[in-house]
């Protein structure tokens, strides 16, 4: 593998985002606002902002990478580039390396924001440890990415893209425990949950946001998170088939 | 002359249908090949074989003794699609220097590629804001970077005006002189004269492999439009 490649692939997939200004506003501005709109939502119910606050701050780089890396890379597959770039010496995992770098630095910019705003003008408390709950947050976004990095395989036009937020995201969503706590679902429920990384991302991030003993539980969620983004991502580079009909 | 290009009975089946039919044919190198044909049979996928990015039903492709698609060709074989494929959010000058990087290349690559295409003007501009043969030719020039010893080439001039037409065919003559085999597919007929070898494609299957004179002097023409018709004919009336 030549990291030089890795980073050109990543340099040159951060020059396209800039030459589309409307799209950083939106990528960087959009969780802030939603942020800000969740503290008033709550108003005087500080506590449950301060409960629910950490889970979202987990979700929402894992949701919006999903969509930019998604889109992205379906735009390069259908673009030809793709191709283009297979009959040259850059190797599947390289290009998987550097969209996931590229995104991965744009996911900390968005991720450092929202703490800051967070913790900071919204006065979120927590108990726990915000570096956890940062580390948490980044590992999401890289799931984020590396998930839409797999799925984009299987989208034919951006309107099946963006198809698969409603199809593919938000079950993982209601059942990840934001809206009901996973171990008062109903058993079937519950072991679907157990199924989905998501799950374990959002537990993950609520565990180290509310206390600061480190247990079993957040070992298991770290690991799981961990390891299901070289998952996706060689499952992704499985679908980068060099040879099309 | 080098064997530059070796396909040995080839079929390439696509959603059922045989596009490439028993197709065998030998290139030598240093030349400028003319790939003819009418649309739909079969250019386009016989270029996507030499790159190796068309599955293949079955037989062979040897370029310069490797398999098409082997990772030692990718820096000799240059390839460019009939839709020009290069990122219509980066510049002209971001789109070649990430594929700089990626066949590792000097810097001074990237201004030589861009004067031979005649876009060091339009450097800055973003690709999507290209007309569509300024596209065509950054997308060459991309192909270019390398210094491939094959270039395959999908319909390159589509679009271009008569002037920029005329110094590409002299650019992709200049080009096999220094040692490069290019294979041209087109549909223009006054381009055919340009060449050096033609290979007319019919059906998935070689009609005619030779040179223009050739041609002409087998049909008794006097210019390759009438040449064509006449094979063409021929070849109906033998089936």
């Amino acid at each position: 593998m030549s990291s030089s490649r890795v980073f050109a692939t990543a340099k040159r997939l951060l020059k396209q985002l800039r030459h589309d200004p409307r799209t950083i506003l939106l990528l960087l501005g959009v969780p802030l606002l939603l942020m800000v709109l969740l503290r008033y939502l709550f108003g005087a119910q500080i506590a449950e902002f301060n409960n629910l606050a950490p889970m979202l701050i987990a979700l929402f780089p894992f949701t919006i990478m999903f969509i930019v890396t998604s889109i992205s890379m379906l735009r390069e597959r259908m673009s030809g580039t793709l191709e283009r770039l297979l009959t040259s010496p850059i190797s599947k995992f390289e290009i998987l390396a550097g969209y996931g770098l590229g995104f991965g630095i744009l996911a900390v910019i968005q991720v450092a924001l929202v703490l800051l705003v967070t913790f900071g003008p919204l006065e979120l408390t927590t108990k726990g440890n915000i570096a956890m709950l940062l580390l948490f947050s980044l590992l999401d976004a890289l799931m984020g990415t590396s998930l839409g990095l797999l799925l984009s395989a299987f989208a034919n036009s951006e309107f099946q893209a963006v198809q698969f937020l409603p199809a593919f995201i938000f079950p993982q969503m209601l059942l990840s425990g934001i809206f009901t706590p996973r171990n008062q679902m109903p058993q079937a429920l519950k072991f679907l949950s157990d199924l989905l990384p998501l799950s374990y991302a959002i537990d993950g991030a609520s565990r180290t946001a509310s206390s600061t003993t480190w247990n079993l539980a957040t070992s298991v969620d770290l690991t799981v998170v961990v390891f299901a983004i070289p998952l996706s991502l060689a499952l992704g580079a499985l679908t980068l088939k060099r040879q099309t009909k | 002359m080098e064997t530059v290009l070796d396909i040995d009975r080839l079929y390439v089946r696509r959603s059922g249908n045989l596009v490439l039919n028993n197709l065998t044919l030998e290139i030598h190198g240093e030349r400028v090949i003319g790939l003819l044909g009418a649309s739909g049979s079969g250019k386009s996928t016989l270029m996507r074989c030499l790159v190796g990015v068309q599955r293949i039903e079955s037989g062979t492709i040897t370029i310069m003794g490797l398999p098409a698609g082997a990772k030692e060709l990718r820096r000799k074989v240059g390839y460019v699609s009939q839709s020009p494929a290069v990122y219509l959010d980066l510049t002209v000058m971001e789109n070649l220097d990430y594929f700089r990087s990626i066949f590792s290349l000097p810097y001074s690559r990237l201004r030589e590629v861009v004067e031979t295409v005649s876009l060091a003007g339009a450097q800055k501009q973003l690709a999507s804001s290209l007309s569509g043969g300024q596209r065509a030719r950054l997308s060459l020039a991309i192909a270019l970077l390398p210094s491939p010893s094959l270039l395959v080439l999908d319909e390159p001039t589509v679009g271009l005006d008569p002037l920029l037409r005329e110094e590409l065919w002299n650019y992709f003559h200049e080009l096999a002189n220094q040692g490069c085999t290019l294979i041209v597919s087109s549909h223009v007929m006054d381009e055919a004269e340009r060449c050096d070898d033609l290979v007319l494609l019919r059906d998935g299957k070689i009609m005619f492999h030779s040179t223009p004179a050739t041609l002409k002097a087998s049909t008794e023409s006097d210019n390759l439009d009438s040449a064509f018709l006449a094979l063409a004919k021929r070849v109906k009336s033998e089936f």
